[in-house]
């Protein structure tokens, strides 16, 4: 290693190596970013001393602003609580039965309850509310388990034959594939679609009496007290073509809701309720 | 700048540069994981975590084997809008059995970290078979055949303990009974309550709707399990976090 001498040709400080007669200028970092390089090191100490980062023995230093991401979402959640909380008081007090439409609550129950549908029950009941097989239509006044907003809230507090909430509906149809004979079935098959002006003297007629009218009516007009479904309507939530009829009949259905009052806070039960009962077919 | 001229050993040494470059490397990699091992606050001890049921595991093992965590997260991230939309945000200790953990990093579906219980057994079935019949606008491709992959599982117990091996405290009644807690919690009308005391907040089903015992029924086993172990009602949240 050589000493660092005057380059002749170009007037600057050599490095001070060689190799093979090739020897390199020395040319330093401009001064702006050297100061910059500094700054971000200076930087870099003090938001390690000022935000949680060290590890210690039992834990890792705190950081003097005292900030963590768990203290961060709970004020967050806590400053729009307490931004909502009047409406929020509001909507929990007031009775569902007398539910004014044109108040000012009644919009913004509408509005919350539309952003907690899209989130938590579009899945099944469609971004529309328009249903899919097996989850029912909210848009239409056909109804399985009634359709005032308190019957409503019910419905989406409780759940539907779910496990985990003993205030569920609850209704069972019986697999009438294990007590009636399959022609008996596909006779019933032909005669549901043609209800309600049925000929109730026909062989279907009396299989529907005897085996159907105990929970869907007489007329197969449906019960609300056990969420037995109008089958006098052109409404079918598993299908009305003969192959689906069939099915349901043989195998029965099983529709299940999860209990939302265990998942959403009352408010949100009370706001989803009031948005799926503006949606067109609430009583 | 003696120190600096020294530089020219390393520099002229191959082998010592490596050895050099690795000892600087190790000492960047101690001083940065190897605290996670003693930190008390690591992983916040949880009550509720409870390792996976057989059928869960192995639905976790289709769940990874199909690729789910490329387009759903499994991590609920301490955001006021994730927290209203998905539930209470994750816990490391809600991921202390996985091996490896699920929390991935792409949400082209929605996070899944508390789906449990969220639908029922039966929209999980339709929407696995054929998502569009459910949700119209999604994208998610169709898995309907998992209702014909069947499932002995002879090897569920052996699983168990190579999840044991590498830290999931299995106990030796857990692994000795694994075979028959895989079976019972596909079959409601079973005697499962040995299966339950084993594994609290199973989902118990007949989960595809078919006697045989399929990938579909241990997948929806494990997602309907899924973020419901802790009670979040009762957590109180450790404050030096």
């Amino acid at each position: 290693m050589g000493e660092p001498r005057k380059d002749d040709l170009t007037g600057r400080e050599t490095m001070g190596h060689e190799f093979d007669g090739i020897e390199e200028l020395n040319t330093p970092m401009p001064r702006w970013w050297l100061i910059t390089f500094y700054l971000t090191v200076i930087w870099g100490i003090g938001y390690t001393i000022a935000f949680p980062a060290w590890p210690m023995i039992s834990g890792a230093t705190a950081g003097l602003l005292g900030y963590s991401t768990r203290g961060e979402v709970t004020q967050d959640i806590a400053s729009h609580e307490a931004a909502n909380a009047n409406l929020v008081e509001d909507l929990n007090a007031v009775n569902l039965a007398a539910f004014d439409p044109q108040s000012d609550l009644h919009r913004y129950a509408v509005a919350r309850g539309a952003s907690v549908f899209r989130a938590q029950c579009s899945q099944c009941h469609g971004s529309g509310a328009a249903g899919a097989k097996g989850y029912p239509n909210l848009l239409d006044n056909d109804w399985l388990w009634g359709g005032s907003l308190e019957e409503v809230a019910h419905s989406v507090r409780h759940g539907i034959r779910n496990e985990t909430d003993d205030d569920a509906h609850w209704s069972q149809m019986p697999a009438f594939g294990e007590i009636r004979e399959a022609t008996e079935i596909d006779t019933l098959v032909s005669f549901l679609p043609t209800l309600p002006d049925a000929d109730w003297d026909s062989p279907g007629g009396a299989l529907f009496a005897d085996n159907c009218a105990s929970c869907h009516g007489d007329a197969g007009l449906g019960d609300r007290s056990q969420g037995a479904p109008n089958l006098a309507d052109a409404i079918w939530l598993y299908g009305g073509d003969p192959d689906s009829l069939t099915q349901t009949i043989t195998y029965s259905r099983f529709g299940v809701m999860p209990a939302w009052g265990q998942r959403l806070t009352e408010v949100d039960v009370r706001a989803v309720s009031t948005y799926v009962h503006s949606l067109g077919g609430g009583e | 700048m003696a120190l600096i001229d020294k530089h020219v050993i390393l520099e002229r040494s191959p082998s010592l540069l490596l050895a050099f470059s690795l000892t600087v490397v190790t000492i960047g990699g101690i001083v940065e994981i190897a605290p996670l091992f003693w930190l008390e606050n690591t992983i916040g001890e949880v009550e509720g975590m409870r390792p996976y049921s057989p059928l869960e595991l192995a639905g976790r093992d289709v769940y990874i084997r199909e690729g789910c965590y490329v387009c759903h997260s499994q991590m609920i991230r301490p955001m006021r809008d994730e927290v209203e939309r998905y539930g209470h945000y994750s816990l490391a200790a809600e991921s202390m059995y996985d091996h490896p953990f699920q929390w991935g990093s792409k949400r082209t579906g929605p996070d899944l970290a508390r789906v449990g219980g969220r639908y029922s057994d039966d929209w999980h079935l339709d929407h696995l078979i054929d998502p569009q019949s459910v949700v119209p606008e999604s994208i998610m491709p169709k898995y309907g055949f998992l209702m014909e992959a069947r499932l002995d599982g002879d090897h569920i117990g052996d699983l168990m303990k190579t999840h044991r091996f590498v830290g999931v405290p299995y106990s030796d009644a857990q692994i000795e009974n694994a075979y028959s807690d895989f079976q019972v919690q596909a079959d409601p009308d079973a005697d499962w309550d040995d299966m339950l005391a084993r594994y609290p907040g199973a989902a118990i089903g007949n989960f595809d709707g078919q006697p045989e015992l399929t990938e579909m029924d241990a997948l929806i086993a494990y997602m309907q399990m899924l973020g419901t172990l802790v009670d979040f009602s009762t957590f109180v949240p450790d404050a030096s976090r």
